[in-house]
């Protein structure tokens, strides 16, 4: 089973392949991994989609949560979410199937971005079940090119919120 | 404190770091970026600086003084090179979770990422490896990043942390002042356990018939075992220990099963795979102990102690996860604990395995065996060295036979199982520990891999008992290919090939004596006990094909052991 993790982690050098090398050195199946700046200065969110037996999900969890770097792992399967991500897809078209190609972006509520004379690109986002889905109708046309973002995710409702500064005073 | 304000360079900063940390030694050797440092170590005399002959040995070396004293040990090494041969050391210390802390040098920032000369990304080479790896990149962060080094190394579950100092970050001025306050956010180690589990594990404890206490290194890191002693003598609960466990509980004590696992004692194996509860304290559940998972202590309830919440439901399921310091949750357990219990019938069951298979070797027919040369080395010392064992078939006679007394005193790579831990690791708790014997016992095989030591050992005067048990094989190597893979010895016999140690021990002014005689043992060891201004070395020839029993195949369970040599040959692996 697919499960999203959503992190804060501190926005140091090297948190980002600090988290990389844990799923090469532990064996984890990852299915995406995204960091983008957040409403902290100095924290960025990750969202990673990983799946595996419940045991090894488990500890996966417990493993980004032993990182120095991670402030805070949530596991957003056990909640309400939104979930989006965001595709450009470049697909061949003839003049026969322009149209229909455009068809099947509006009823995906997607943008034409890019177009010339053999090619048209479109930009889609929406719930990973969605961005299957366009992929596989415009699959018969010939996809050339995509580039996905990978999923971003955030829990319904009340926000998490990176936890205030605390100091840890050594012994 | 007050808040002191004077312009210092980053070497100045480093050494007032190391200072307020309490640094009595460091295990260093120089080079092109960390010039500057050794200036200024010049002038400091709060320290003693150790120069090994390899880097590697300066990683073992730390982590033999963090074991055998609980501190902090201290590697400091130049950049390329000099960084990348800590890399086992590091692992080593991940893997046993030892508190030390690896400074590297660095090319200048400018030059990062350049392939300048004598530039490896060890930062990123050793990520997998440490608990946490720092690149300073700003002066004004360094007395920080040395603070937050310490703090994660010794902290939590203890571990090797690397702080990369680029050139420049060491040669820079700023105006000094000692962080007193630490900011992690991400990092808040849990040490009380929780209330309820703790009572729970009393109440279950209390019904048990057949407990059995199983004991690792975490017990020893907490400084719990008087805790661990009041409790099994005071509830008559028979205690095994893991390789990293030995010395927690006295191994003369009648409830002590020794070792577990692999090559553990037939009893302590069957006392667990009977036990009805089975209290894991500061253990892992490593694959070494628990043989085939599905089939370890099934009927046992099982309770698990651990500081690290990503120990719990790794290896094995556990019906009770207690996270939080083994000796704080000890001292809870002990004050939850009411009546004691009888444990007789489970003891005299437990005491008939012991009698059905004890440990024993073969003796009175002359030929000398390993298992009495420790043996002899026990008695010698009443239990009382710091005995640092190397890897293979003598580290496992070590186990069985050393009847060690007292915590931080057997010290050995578990985890990584690195060959030529031992010597360095040695030097390095001889600088924590003055009062016991520091005994390191070797094979022949791995006496080679950092036998360079010897050098350092000879220049500090190391009153180091060094024992070459010479078996004329990679011995354990050896025992797998005769029993699981056709007796084919390829590239094990080291017979033609070893050096003459006497005589190489004696070429660097190290007294040095031989013997295949177990007649002649005592005598030796006397005399080797008695020397205490200078290593010593005694190399003992023993039976080359012998094998550790008892035995679990790999992939078996701990319940299938081979007690004694199998008439055929090659076995089947499990
Ligand atoms: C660095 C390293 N290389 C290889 C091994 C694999 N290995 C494990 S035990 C062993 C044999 C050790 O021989 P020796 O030091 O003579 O000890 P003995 O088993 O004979 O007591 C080897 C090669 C290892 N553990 N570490
Ligand atoms: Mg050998």
């Amino acid at each position: 089973m697919k499960h999203t993790f959503s992190l804060l982690v501190e926005n140091t050098f090297g948190a980002f392949d600090r988290v990389a090398t844990l799923f090469s050195a532990k064996g984890f199946n990852l299915h995406s991994i995204s960091i983008g700046e957040t409403e902290i200065r100095d924290i960025s969110r990750m969202t990673i989609v990983i799946s595996g037996e419940a045991k090894v999900v488990e500890q996966a969890e417990k493993q980004l949560n032993r990182l120095v770097d991670t402030v805070k792992v949530v596991d957003l399967t056990k909640s309400q979410r939104v979930e989006r991500e965001l595709a450009l897809i470049s697909v061949n078209y003839k003049r026969r199937s322009l149209e229909e190609i455009k068809n099947i972006c509006d009823v995906f509520r997607g943008k034409v971005v890019d177009i010339n004379n053999k090619t048209i690109t479109l930009e889609v986002t929406g719930p990973p079940a969605k961005m299957e889905a366009i992929v596989n109708v415009l699959s018969p046309f010939g996809i050339i090119e995509m580039a996905r973002s990978g999923t971003v995710a955030l829990k319904r409702g009340e926000q998490q919120k990176a936890p205030q500064k605390e100091y840890l005073h050594s012994n | 404190m007050k808040k002191t304000k004077k312009k210092l360079n980053g070497a100045q900063i480093f050494f007032e770091c190391l200072k307020r940390e309490n640094v009595e030694v460091i295990f260093g050797y120089p080079g092109g970026s960390t010039l500057k440092i050794y200036e200024e170590l010049y002038d400091v005399d709060f320290l003693t600086h150790i120069l090994p002959r390899h880097e590697q040995g300066a990683t073992h070396m730390a982590e033999g003084y963090a074991k055998a004293t609980g501190k902090v040990g201290v590697v400091l090494v130049t950049s390329g090179p000099g960084a990348t041969n800590t890399v086992t050391g590091i692992a080593n210390a991940y893997l046993d979770s030892s508190p030390i802390v690896v400074f590297t040098g660095q090319v200048p920032t400018h030059l990062i990422g350049n392939d300048a000369f004598q530039e490896a990304d060890i930062v990123g080479i050793t990520r997998p490896i440490t608990k946490h790896n720092f690149q300073v990149r700003d002066i004004h962060d360094l007395a920080m990043t040395i603070r937050k080094a310490f703090y994660l190394a010794r902290t939590g579950r203890p571990g090797p942390v690397l702080v990369d100092l680029p050139k420049d970050m060491i040669h820079s001025e700023i105006e000094f002042e000692f962080p007193e306050k630490i900011e992690l956010r991400g990092y808040k180690p849990t040490y009380t356990g929780h209330h309820n589990q703790i009572k729970k594990a009393a109440s279950i404890i209390q019904k048990a018939k057949r407990p059995v206490l199983y004991v690792g290194g975490g017990v020893i890191m907490s400084n719990g075992s008087d805790e661990l002693r009041t409790l099994a003598k005071e509830y008559n609960l028979p205690v095994t220990m893991t390789l990293q466990g030995l010395g927690a509980f006295p191994a003369d004590d009648k409830l002590s099963l020794g070792m577990l696992g692999m090559h553990g004692t037939y009893y302590a194996n069957q006392a667990v795979m009977n036990s009805d509860v089975l209290i894991s304290l500061g253990a892992r559940f490593d694959d070494r102990v628990t043989g085939k998972v599905d089939t370890f202590a099934t009927d046992a309830y099982k309770i698990h102690v651990d500081i690290d919440p990503a120990s719990i439901d790794k290896n094995v399921l556990v019906d009770l996860p207690i996270v939080g310091d083994v000796r704080i949750i000890l001292t809870e357990l002990l004050n939850e604990l009411k009546e004691k219990r009888d444990t007789k019938d489970w003891l005299d069951q437990i005491n008939k395995w012991k009698q059905t298979y004890p440990l024993q070797y073969e003796k009175g027919d002359g030929i000398l065996r390993t298992a009495c040369v420790i043996e002899r080395i026990s008695e010698k010392t009443k239990g009382h060295a710091v005995v640092i064992s190397d890897v293979g078939q003598h580290q496992m006679w070590c186990a069985q036979y050393y009847k060690f007394k007292n915590p931080r005193s057997h010290i050995t790579s578990g985890g990584l199982g690195t060959m030529g831990f031992s010597l360095p690791a040695a030097i390095g708790a001889s600088f924590g520990v003055k009062d016991r014997p520091i005994v390191s016992i070797c094979g022949d095989g791995g006496f080679q891999m950092n036998i360079q030591e010897l050098i350092t050992a000879v220049a500090h005067k190391i009153p180091l008992k060094i024992f070459i048990i010479n078996n004329s094989y990679l011995g354990m190597v050896r025992q797998w290919q005769e029993l699981f893979h056709q007796g084919k010895y390829s590239f094990t016999d080291l017979d033609s090939d070893n050096p003459n140690f006497v005589k190489l021990a004696q070429a660097l002014g190290i007294p040095a004596y031989s013997t295949d005689n177990p007649d002649e043992v005592d005598d030796l060891l006397d005399s080797a006990f008695a020397i205490n201004d200078k290593p010593v070395l005694i190399e003992f020839k023993v039976e080359k094909e012998e094998n550790v029993f008892p035995m679990v195949p790999s992939g078996a369970s701990i319940s299938d052991m081979i007690i004694n040599k199998p008439k055929s040959k090659a076995l089947k692996v499990a």
